[in-house]
Parts: C-alpha cells; structure tokens; sequence
C-alpha cells in the first residue's frame, strides 16, 4: 500500500490542470467545474472507460473527492447514506455500461425513500448510441421508472445547466434521484465555461407553502378532535421540520407515532412517543391508530407496511394528509383535509393557529396501553439482539447516526432503539435493500466528520456488499459495523416459522458463513467477537475506542429470536401478534 | 370506471413520450388511445390520452402526469365542453357490385374516397370516436381489409360561457 507521502509526492509530480484560468474546457473539465459550482464536497464513483477523462480531472482536486468504492451499488448506497445524513445531494459517479446497472438498485431505493442523488454515467459517443457498441447500455429507458427525472446530454454546451437543473430536481419538491448519462465525445469536446445563475423548469414548480385556507379547516378539526394521532414520515426529515413538529405536538397534546423513515423525526423518549407503527410497530401505536378519530398525516405516504387492510386502517378516523407531493395524497386512502407543502413550512403556518387540545383522558389510555403492553423480550443468558441494540444506544448516545441493512436488525433496531434526533436513522424502508446498510454508513460518516456512525446490519445482508470494508479502511473510517449474526435469513425464517410450517427452506447460512472476524481483519479492519452477554457492553466500549480503523464485531446472538409485535401481511391492527 | 379524455402540454423533447409511456405501463392504467404531435410552438407538443379508470385511478393518473418535470399542464377535458375528434383510413374488399354501396355509405359519413383499386376501396373517415365507429360498422360486413386510426385528438371550446379550468396544471392559465 501506499503511504500518505508517496501519494502526495505522486500528486505533485501531476501537472496541476488550470481548469479554472483556461479560456475553452473540455465537457469533462466543465462537468468538474459545475460539481464545484454545486458545492459538491465528495463524489462516490468508480472508473472506467468513457470516464477516464473526468476522473483524470479530479486526481488533483481536494474538492469534490472522489470516494473510490469497490462495486458501483456500493457507491450509490454511500451516495444514498450521505444525503440521508446531511440533507445534501448525494453524487455517484461511474461509466457506461455494466457500471451504470450497477447502480439500479441503489437508484431504486433512494427513489422509494425520496433521497436526493444525483448520478452521472458515462456513456458510449452520441454517433454510437444505438449500435450496441461496447459497454453501451440505455441506462435512461432502464432507470426511466425509478428516477424523478433524468438527461442524456447531447452537447458540451448544455452540460452547466443540466448540472444545475439536476441538483435542483433531486434536493427539491419531493426528493429523488436524478441520472444525467454524459457521452464519451461530450466529455471531450470544448467550449466555455458558464455556469448559470438560476433554472428555469417550466414544467417543474414543486408547492413550498400550503394552501391557508385549508390549513385553518386543519386547526379547526384538531381542535374538536378527542383522540387524534401524528403519523409521521420522512418527508418531516426530508424538510427538516422536526422542530415544528415537537412544538405542534406540545402545544396541541397530540401524540406522535413514527413510520420506520420517519424514525428520529420525534425524540421517541418524548412522553407524547409512541414509537413505530405499523406491521411490526408498538402495540400501542396501533392501536391508538385503530382507535383515533383524527389521524394527522405528516408526509407519510399510507404504505402497506403501515396501513396492512387498507378499509381496516385507522376506521373511526378523519384524515389530514400534509405533504408535499399531492400525488401522495388520497393514493391509497381517501384523504379528508389535504394539503400539498413542505411540512415544515405547514408545520409553520399551522402552529399559530392551533389550540390545546383536550387530550388527556386519550393520552391516559395510551400510557394505560403503554404500561399494559409494553415493548419487550425475554431476557436469557443468551445473547438477545435486542439487548444488542439497547447497549448500542447506552454506549453510543444519542448523537450517533445509525444505519441499518434489511431483515428482523432493522426492526429490533426500529423498535428498540430510541431515535432522538432527526438525520440519526439511515435506512433502506420502501424498497428494502439487503446490502445497503453498511456502504450507507460509509456515506454518512463521510457527511458528518467527529460524529459516530454505527451500522446495524445482518449476517445475510453484510455479505452482499461486504467488498465495500476496503472502502470504509482505505478512507480510515472509525464506523463500527454491528453483525446480528443469528446464523439465518432471519426475516424470512420468521415467516417460514409463522407462516411455513416452519420449513426452513434455503434460510440457514450458519455452516457457509465465513469468519467476519478473519475476514475483516484480510481487509486491514478491527474485527471483534461476542459471544457471551455480559461482553456485549465492553465489547462496545472498546471498538469505540479504536483509532483511524472500522471496527466489524460479530454478536452470535440467539438464533430462534423473531421480531414482535407484528400484525401478519394483509391483516389489521387488531389482529397483532405479541 | 368511465372513459376521460385527458389532454396535456409537454415539451417537445427527446424522449418525453417514453416517459409517458412509461408511467401507464409501470402503474398499470389503461391507455384506450394516444395521440401526440407538435403545438403552434415547436418546443411544445399536445397529447391526447383516452384512458378508462374509476374517479381514485383518474385522479391518480393526472397527479402523477403533473410530476413528470417534462409535462406544462394536464386538463381532463371529460367534463368540460370540448371538441374531439379521430381520423380513420379503412381498406374495404369490394366488387364491380358492391362498389357504389360502399360509396353511399361513404357518403353519409361524408368520407372520402383516397384510393381505389380493382378489388378495394380505402375511405378516410373523421369525426367523433362514436361516428367513426358507427362508419366502421356499417363498413364491416364488405369485409376491412386493413384498417388505421389515430386515436382522439381534442380541445377546450373557446366560448364556453364559462372560465376556463386549469385547476390540475401547474402553471396558471
Ligand atoms: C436484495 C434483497 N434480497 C432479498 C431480500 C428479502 N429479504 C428480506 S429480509 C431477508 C433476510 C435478511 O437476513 P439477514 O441479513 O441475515 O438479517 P436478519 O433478518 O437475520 O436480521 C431477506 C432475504 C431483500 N430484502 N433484499
């Protein structure tokens, strides 16, 4: 490996490009230019031909960095985990071809949670396109139903303002990811270098501020509302409203109930918390829902995890729906008092107007609820993973951002762990992507340099993207990576358990596992392992105490431990299970 | 379930069809007929979609039309007055004896006759979707060949007596 000396002595030898003094830049040193313009600070990318010469423009460059991952999904999840933690635009940068398919699944679960990516592709000359020419691949018509818009640039001359125009579709109106495919004969080809002031998107005029009077029917329904429930998404993280929504539920005694992206939105050690909802959230949060009559939606998308039976979910209630996409509104569930905004600047508007409500005999029944059926677990000399995950928090505090991957962690880490601040959830929920977890927290930790990360992630879902340890060693990353080893495809043991007969058909990865702490450590990394409950603690303390390193720690936790409450696909809220 | 006749302004670019395309196939609405060609302005084209939904899927539909970024305004024109209208061009078999029957009925649609050859007739009709299939009725047992349509094309009747509706688009009127 190099040392840090040999590489900056190698950088000087590099003629320094003067990309911005030179009259004419080429598409490559123009695309360069415009991520500056946008403040772009790292760039998680892979090279490759078409590419090359954008790359070659950024080796000297302090900003943007390119972040080099190992596996093009890689990248776009760190991507992905950036924006989730910093609010900014997460930008990927990779070639033409087997590259840019690399990146649709990522594509595809930041599209699902509305996170603002941008991607640039490489693609083969525009005089090639359509002649299966080599790594040609038409990432626009694949990418077409899961990005909120996309380009293929024609001339070097439109590259500025479809930089310009990218950044503003992906991190306004509802987030998403934006894909701009660069030809090869573009990138190198010249022209001058202007970088445009302000877009104008005829077609694009996202609806910041709610409609007043619509607002005041709100305030005036959640004024004579008895029992009325906050149900609240990311689109209150999206827009940055947790503020606004801690002094609305104070103020009107209203209390909160989360969606899984929604997670951090309300400190959940708030006594107005009532968790998540939903297939696998509290008892009380679903049933305060079946009990509510006025659900105050706060960009929340009525997802089937959230709702199961549709005609049964939340049936005494009214609904206000807040959000800023009016397509999300009476999509699935007909909506009573819509408004389409941004929920922090309806949260605003909607504060002055409110009232106390008179929720304390409602608010008695819940806490009744909260003590009758609490979250819990058996405790044994086993190690639980939900005691995992509250040493986690003991040890972390509450500023750590946690990532999660997919399977029955993310809900123990959902339901266990008590998310205070917003941007400290980073979690693939609409799509549910195995693998994103840990690449995500190398994002986040680039996003958020002195904070602790800590990645909650699978024996199965880790190894799917587990190539990315050379990623978070090469940029010196103190993430710690938590395996919930239970030896199973545990999310899907648990319906083979439930709903299978308990034919445990092709879940078990126990004998093929490999040893993570051996494997971490071929990497460069810290490995760890736990096997004995009393360790989980120290354990914890010591990885966070490592210097300039990941830290992966194995927990062998009780295999047979599933995830409950849960309420079985397609039923209601009274049909959950303890 | 009733059929709408939804009429939208989008810019004429690269691609912007697929995109539309796209978002019936992948959302599963039914798409009766589509019709697309260039405004007054070049930089903007006019579709005119028929579609069948009950009022959740219609309203879903003109929602998710108005996020496409490339699309300026979407009016469901089902309910105000309008004028559609549909072009066909029918090749029809005929004979020495069937000819001139085939040409009275012709007439009564006032269709023309664009082409004849020994053996066929191709006939031009225009009009309302219901006219254009009552000609293709009356035309069916001479036995059609080949047949082509457009599928609808409309627009708003200026003198209403009424303010226009642009309520679903995004930019005002
Ligand atoms: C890419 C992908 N493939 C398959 C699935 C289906 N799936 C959901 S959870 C799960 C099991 C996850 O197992 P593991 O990562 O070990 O986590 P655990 O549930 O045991 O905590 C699977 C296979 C998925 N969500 N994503």
């Amino acid at each position: 490996m190099q040392t840090v000396k040999e590489k900056e002595k190698e950088k000087k030898m590099v003629a320094e490009p003067n990309i911005f003094t030179k009259q004419r830049l080429t598409g490559s040193e123009i695309l360069v230019r415009s991520l500056i313009e946008e403040g772009v600070e790292h760039v998680f990318g892979y090279p490759g031909g078409v590419v090359i010469p954008v790359f070659d423009k950024l080796y000297n460059l302090s900003r943007p960095k390119i972040v080099l991952c190992r596996h093009e999904q890689g990248a776009q999840h760190m991507a992905d985990g950036y924006a989730r933690a910093s609010g900014k635009v997460g930008v990927c940068l990779v070639t033409s071809g087997p590259a840019a398919t690399n990146l649709v699944t990522g594509i595809a679960t930041s599209f699902m949670d509305s996170i603002p990516v941008v991607h640039l592709t490489g693609q083969v000359g525009t005089t090639a396109i359509g002649n299966d020419a080599f790594q040609e691949v038409d990432i626009i018509g694949i990418t077409r139903p899961i990005t909120k818009h996309s380009y293929l640039v024609r001339d070097v001359n439109e590259i500025t303002r479809t930089i310009k125009e990218a950044f503003y579709i992906a991190r306004t109106g509802r987030p998403g990811p934006v894909l701009v495919d660069l030809p090869k004969d573009v990138l190198l080809s010249e022209t001058e270098f202007h970088y445009p002031e302000t877009v104008n998107i005829p077609g694009y005029k996202p609806t910041e501020n709610g409609h007043i009077q619509q607002i005041r029917k709100a305030a005036e329904v959640m004024a004579t509302a008895k029992r009325p429930v906050l149900y609240v998404g990311g689109g209150a993280i999206a827009s940055n409203a947790a503020g606004e929504l801690n002094e609305l539920a104070h103020k009107t005694n209203i209390p909160v109930t989360t969606t899984l992206l929604g997670l951090g939105a309300f400190p959940e050690n708030d006594p107005l918390s009532l968790g998540m909802l939903g297939m696998h959230g509290t008892w009380y949060s679903n049933m305060a829902v079946n009990e509510c009559d006025l659900l105050i939606a706060v960009g929340s998308r009525f997802d089937d995890r959230v709702t199961g039976k549709v005609d049964a979910f939340a049936p005494k209630a009214k609904f206000i729906h807040i959000d800023i996409d009016p397509a999300s509104i009476s999509k699935n569930i007909k909506v009573d008092y819509p408004i389409v905004g941004s929920c922090r600047s309806v949260l605003k508007d909607l504060l002055p107007l409110v009232q106390t409500s008179d929720t304390h005999d409602w608010l008695e029944m819940i806490g009744h609820w909260k003590q009758t059926h609490p979250l819990k677990y058996k405790k044994s000399e086993k190690i639980k993973p939900q005691y995992v995950i509250e040493a986690i928090h003991e040890v972390c505090g509450d500023d750590t951002i946690l990532s999660s991957d997919v399977g029955q962690h993310q809900m123990w880490l959902a339901l266990h762990y008590k998310f205070i601040k917003p941007r400290t959830n980073v979690t693939s929920g609409g799509l549910g992507t195995m693998g994103f977890g840990f690449p995500a927290a190398i994002g986040a930790a680039l996003a958020s340099p002195g904070r602790k990360v800590v990645a909650v992630v699978g024996d199965g879902g880790f190894q799917m993207t587990a190539q990315e340890i050379s990623t978070a060693v090469g940029q010196r990353l103190e993430i710690i990576v938590a395996i919930i080893n239970n030896g199973f495809l545990g999310m899907v043991r648990q319906w083979q358990e439930l709903f299978f007969g308990k034919r445990y058909s092709h879940t078990c990865l126990e004998y093929t596992n490999p040893d993570f702490v051996k494997l971490v450590e071929a990497y460069g990394a810290v490995g760890m392992r736990v096997e004995r409950h009393d360790e989980v603690v120290p354990v914890l303390q010591k990885a966070m105490q490592v210097k300039n390193l990941p830290v992966f720690i194995d927990f062998r936790v009780d295999r047979h431990e599933n995830v409950f409450p849960m309420i079985p696909p397609g039923k209601m809220a009274t049909d959950i299970i303890e | 379930m009733q059929q709408h006749t939804i009429s939208l302004l989008v810019e004429n670019k690269f691609g912007v069809q697929a995109r539309i395309a796209n978002l019936f196939s992948g959302k599963g609405y039914n798409m009766d007929s589509i019709c697309v060609a260039e405004t007054e302005n070049p930089e903007l084209s006019r579709m005119t979609i028929v579609t069948t939904g009950d009022d959740m899927v219609i309203e879903q539909i003109i929602k998710q039309l108005n996020r496409l970024i490339n699309v300026l305004k979407v009016v469901d024109l089902t309910f105000e007055d309008h004028i559609n209208r549909e072009l066909a061009l029918i090749k029809i078999n005929c004979t020495a004896t069937t000819r001139s029957s085939i040409i009275q009925i012709a007439d009564i649609f006032q269709a023309k006759i664009v082409d004849i050859s020994p053996k066929t007739l191709t006939i031009e009709v225009t009009g309302g979707h219901s006219k254009v299939q009552a000609c293709i009725n009356m035309l069916q047992p001479f036995g059609i060949k080949e047949m082509a349509r457009t599928g609808i094309v409309a627009l708003r009747r200026e003198y209403t007596g009424r303010s226009p509706d642009w309520s679903s688009s995004k930019i005002p009127a």
